[in-house]
This record gives C-alpha cells, structure tokens and sequence, in this order.
C-alpha cells in the first residue's frame, strides 16, 4: 500500500498563490479579449504578490516552522520566510516597472523594422503575456532558496530561468541587442544547468540521496574525500555560481542586463540575485557544510576574481547599464565573502544575518537605480551611453541626485544602506578570527574603493560638465515609476540612518539557521 | 558493473561540452546542451541501480519534462533571432561585447 504524501499547504501557501496566479494568467490569454488583459494581468499579478507577502508575514506571527515541509522537499524557515520576503517587496516594485507598456516589443515574432512590426505598433498589439511570464519566474525565485533537495532545487531553477529566458528578448527598443542577449543567456545558463544536473548526480551517487540534509549526514560517515562528492561539488558549484554571476561565470551578465528591457533587468539584478544566494547558502552551509574546508580554497579564490573582475572592468565601461551589471559582480563578490564565513551556530547566524541585510539592500537599490535608467531616454530609446548623461545633473537635478545617491548606495558610503550592508557582511567574515578571510576582507575593502571610483565618476560627469544640446531628455515618470523610485530612495535612507528594525528582523531570521 | 555506464555517461557530457564550446550554430550548441542532460540522465539511473532505491530512476523523468520545456524555449529564442539576422550562427550574434 502506498501512503499518501502528506502536504504542509499553509508553510506553501505563498507559493502556491504565486504559481496560481500565473495559471490563471495564462487561462486569461488564452480566454479574455485582448483589450481587457492588461486590466487583468496588473492587479491580478500585483494582489497575488501582495497575498503572499501577507502570508509570509502571517507565518513569521504565527512561528516559523521546525521541520521542512511536503515531506521534507521545501524548507519553509526563519532565512526561507525572510528571503520570500525580501524576493516579493522586490518583484512588486519591478512589476511596477515592467507595467510600463513602452518598454515591451508589441509582437516578438514581427521581423525588426519589418512591415510587420510597425502594423503590430499600428494597432497598439502588446505581449501581456509578460506578466504571467514573471510570476512563473517569481514563482521559481521563490521556491530556489527553499528547496530542500537537489531535484526540487533544479526544478526550480528551471522554472526561475526559462520565462526569464523569454522575458530577455522583448525589449521595444534595439531589439537585435535583447535579441541577442536572450539567446546568450539561454544558451549559457542550459549550459551551466547541465553542470548542475551533473553534478547533483555525482552527489546522488556518493550519498544515495538527494536530500541536502542527506548529502551531510553521508558525508559524516564516508569522510571528505571521495571523488565523487568532490567533483560533483565543484559542478553543482559551476550552476550556482552562474546565476549569482561570480567571475569566471560572469561573462553573461553584462550582455543580459543591458540587453534585457531595463524592467526585467531590474526583476533579475535584484530578485534573481536574492534567489540564487539563498540556494548557494543552502547548498553549501545544510549540504556541505560539515565539507567546508574542501569548498573554502576554491571560494575564497572565485570571491576575490568576482570582486577584482566587477570593480576593474566596471572602470572601463561606457554604457550605463553594463556599468551597473559589473557593480552586481562586484556585490556577488562581496557577498561571497560571508557565505565563507562559517563556524560554530552563533557564528553562522551572524554571517547569514549578515548576508540577509545585505541582499535587502542592494536589492532595493538597484531596483532604484535601474528605474532611473528607465526615464532619461534618447529618440531611440533610453539613452545608455555614459557620455549622454553629462550635464544631467543641471537639467534635472532631483533626478541625478536620486540616481548619484543610489550609486553611492552601491558604493558603501555611511547614512546609505550599502554602508550597513557591507558592514554587516564584513563583521562577520573577521569574527570567524581566521587570517585567510580577514586577507579577503581587506581586498573587499580595498575593491569596494576601486569600486567607488566609477561610481563617483558618473556623479562627476552628472554634475560638474556642461550638458550637450542635444542631450537625452528626462520624461515625466508615470505614477508607479515615481512610486518606484520614491520607494527605493526612501528604503536606502531609511536603512541608512536607522536600520535597526531590518538588522533585528534579519537576526531574528537567521538564529534559527536552516531547518535540517 | 555499472562502471561502463558511468563512463558512459562521463564521456556523452564530455561530447556535450566540448560541443557547446567548439560548434557555431545555435542549434548544435542547444543540442549539445541535451546531450549533456541526457548524460545526467544515464548517470542518475546507473547511480540509482547501484545504491538501490528507485529515486534516480524518478529523477531521470523529471529531467525529461524540464528538458522539454527548455527546447519550446529555447527553439523559440533561435528562431526568432535567425528570423531577424537570417543566420544561427552564434559568432554572428556580437553586438554586445566587453
């Protein structure tokens, strides 16, 4: 006789919304007449997230579960419930972003400059499939950090990736360069995938099981060594590392955020970002973490090549969306720091809380920065080159101050949330007391002032040269993309000057540590 | 002896690499892809033969029906870029560089 699974539907529930939400998206494309979807799709997507915030907040009330849920495959827990958190404040504000029409191809299939497309534009066609599309990668985003085993791990990964895939390629403007950066992105993350698959294999095969918590207790009796449990680590590590974009994986992200429409690239830079942190803290602290001394070498060497990688190619750019993706290199560098920063329990939970905050902040921020991106725009789209925003300061100064303070954000500068953020990470890695990752910590300091340099340049160039004639014009934001931008400033600040309540609440989160 | 499946399995991902590394074209690059998931595939039933319980056997179906949904998208993703540059080659595709 076979015993039903049982199913924890309440730990799930935020999930299950989500994922319900996209079906239902789908079924109205499929069902609703085209001048009504858009009316669905925005508040239908928009009260879905806000349900399952509600319910992450009603979770944490209620206490956070002890055990993992769906027979042991998703880890609903205090980091889980924190994560989920921060995931969906930051895919509302980019859905507000992505509501932005003018951002999205009216027909993907119409050749560009064809017959075609301009009928397409003609009759004010739209992809509202967009929004479906996102919730099923929200949907993956939130599931990524919470599984508990490999399979649902890459399941989900999957399920992050494809739609955002998808999503790449419709940029209105310049399409042959989001056409190209979806096709990079798909090819090069199937291509790290397969690493993860494999390597899940090599892992299934050592242990017997799929089970993180499984993996470590194997390890417990067979010892570090096998070849097996090493090679297959070092693959699963290959497709984790990918997707946080840590150099020598980091080829991607340039491409893809700058070819992507600014919206989504903002969807990625910050939840995509959160997501594949918690599943590689995850992976490495429940799975391997009783191996650490065997992981640790390896990534201590690719945290400082991503910091050294971001901060001195982000130097040479000249397109401010490039610009901003090395800056995200250089944040997975620096955030690499405190996932090696592993010891007894009360040294993990300050490392993880650590880790928390910081994700919270530089998430908000760069959904911030990358709503500026979206409003000073040239004829043919948002003018990205660094040299067209010269004298953008003189023309509109409240919206270069509040793109100057987002970078300084970035930058670490005190009464800005950066500074805490990297604070907070950074504490960590020297309370472990071990000279091998205080030396990182020292670079990281050092690549974070490197780092500062081109972020204080774009400030120079913002304010202190003339603007040319011609120069791109600022359009008037829309109500949601002012809210955007009104949020994310207002966020940084306040977790600037007083971020006690996010720090208590990240603490609070992370004493519990994993569930196992 | 599950060895020769394992070293099956190695060399198929192997090919596969190599593969995505060495080809031009955007569809021999995604087929080489699914061949290195479908070495994930032999692996996961040979390691689920070889620790006797039935999870890798699972595992293997449920790589299948993600590797299917990668090829609608992923097809989808060629197809409309070889509609518009009227080539899949993955060389020509370099506007966004450094």
């Amino acid at each position: 006789m076979i015993t039903a699974p049982t199913i924890e539907y309440f730990a799930l529930a935020p999930l299950l919304i989500i994922f319900g939400a996209a079906i239902i998206g789908v079924l109205v494309e499929a069902f609703a007449p085209r001048y009504l979807r858009r009316a669905i799709h925005v508040p239908l997507t928009l009260l879905s997230l806000v349900g399952a915030f509600a319910l992450v907040i009603l979770q944490t009330v209620r206490g956070v579960p002890t055990t993992p849920a769906a027979m042991g495959s998703v880890a609903v827990d205090g980091p889980t419930l924190f994560i989920w958190g921060t995931i969906l404040v930051l895919s509302f504000v980019s859905i507000l972003l992505i509501n932005d029409e003018e951002q999205f191809v009216p027909s993907a299939a119409a050749v560009p400059g064809s017959a075609e497309e301009e009928k397409a534009i003609s009759e004010g066609a739209a992809h509202t499939e967009v929004y479906p599309l996102a919730l099923f990668a929200i949907g993956g985003m939130l599931l990524f950090p919470a599984s508990n085993d490999l399979l649902i791990m890459f399941v989900a990964l999957e399920v992050m990736s494809l739609p955002l895939y998808l999503l790449c390629g419709l940029a209105r403007r310049r399409r042959l360069l989001s056409q190209e950066a979806s096709v990079k992105y798909f090819l090069l993350g199937a291509f790290s995938s397969a690493f993860f698959l494999y390597g899940t294999a090599l892992l299934y095969g050592f242990a017997g099981t799929v089970d993180l918590y499984g993996i470590s207790r194997a390890l417990a009796t067979a010892g570090g060594t096998e070849t097996l449990l090493l090679v297959g680590t070092a693959m699963l590590g290959v497709g984790l590392l990918f997707k946080i974009g840590a150099a020598p994986f980091q080829a991607w992200k340039p491409d893809v955020y700058q070819g992507a429409p600014t919206p989504i690239t903002a969807l990625m830079a910050s939840g995509t970002l959160v997501a594949a942190f918690g599943a590689v803290l995850r992976v490495f602290w429940v799975a391997l973490g009783n191996d650490s001394w065997n992981w640790q070498p390896i990534m201590w060497g690719v945290a400082a090549l991503t910091m050294v990688v971001g901060s001195i190619l982000a130097i040479t750019q000249t397109d401010i969306k490039r610009m901003l993706a090395y800056s995200s290199i250089a944040h997975a560098g620096f955030l690499l720091v405190g996932v090696m920063a592993v010891g007894d329990k009360g040294q993990n939970a300050l490392a993880l809380s650590g880790l928390l905050f910081y994700l919270v902040t530089y998430g908000i921020t760069t959904v911030g920065a990358f709503a500026v991106v979206t409003l000073v725009r040239d004829p043919g789209g948002e003018a990205w080159h660094l040299s067209r925003w010269a004298g953008l300061g003189k023309r509109s100064p409240k919206l270069a101050g509040l793109f100057a303070f987002f970078l300084l954000a970035f930058a670490g500068i005190p009464l800005t949330s950066g500074f805490f953020g990297k604070y907070a990470v950074f504490r960590s890695a020297v309370a472990l007391g071990e000279g091998w990752l205080t030396g990182l910590v020292v670079l990281a300091v050092v690549a974070s002032a490197a780092a500062a340099f081109f972020y204080v340049r774009v400030i120079v160039l913002m304010f202190f040269s003339d603007p040319s004639a011609d120069g791109p014009t600022v359009v008037t934001p829309s109500w949601a993309t002012s809210a955007v931008v009104g949020f994310s400033a207002f966020a940084t600040v306040a977790l600037g000057v007083f971020p006690q309540p996010v720090l208590d609440l990240a603490e609070k989160a992370a004493k519990s540590l994993f569930v196992q | 002896m599950t060895t020769h499946y394992l070293v099956l399995s190695a060399l198929l991902f192997a090919i596969g690499g190599i593969g995505v590394l060495v080809r031009r074209n955007a569809i021999v690059v995604f087929m080489c892809v699914e061949l290195m998931l479908n070495a994930c595939n032999l692996a996961f039933v040979t390691f689920a033969r070889q620790n006797g319980n039935v999870d890798g056997q699972v595992i293997a179906f449920f790589v299948m029906i993600v590797a299917a949904a990668e090829v609608v998208i992923g097809l989808a993703i060629i197809v409309t870029i070889f509609r518009t540059r009227r080539s899949a080659s993955v060389d020509d595709a370099s506007l966004l560089k450094y």
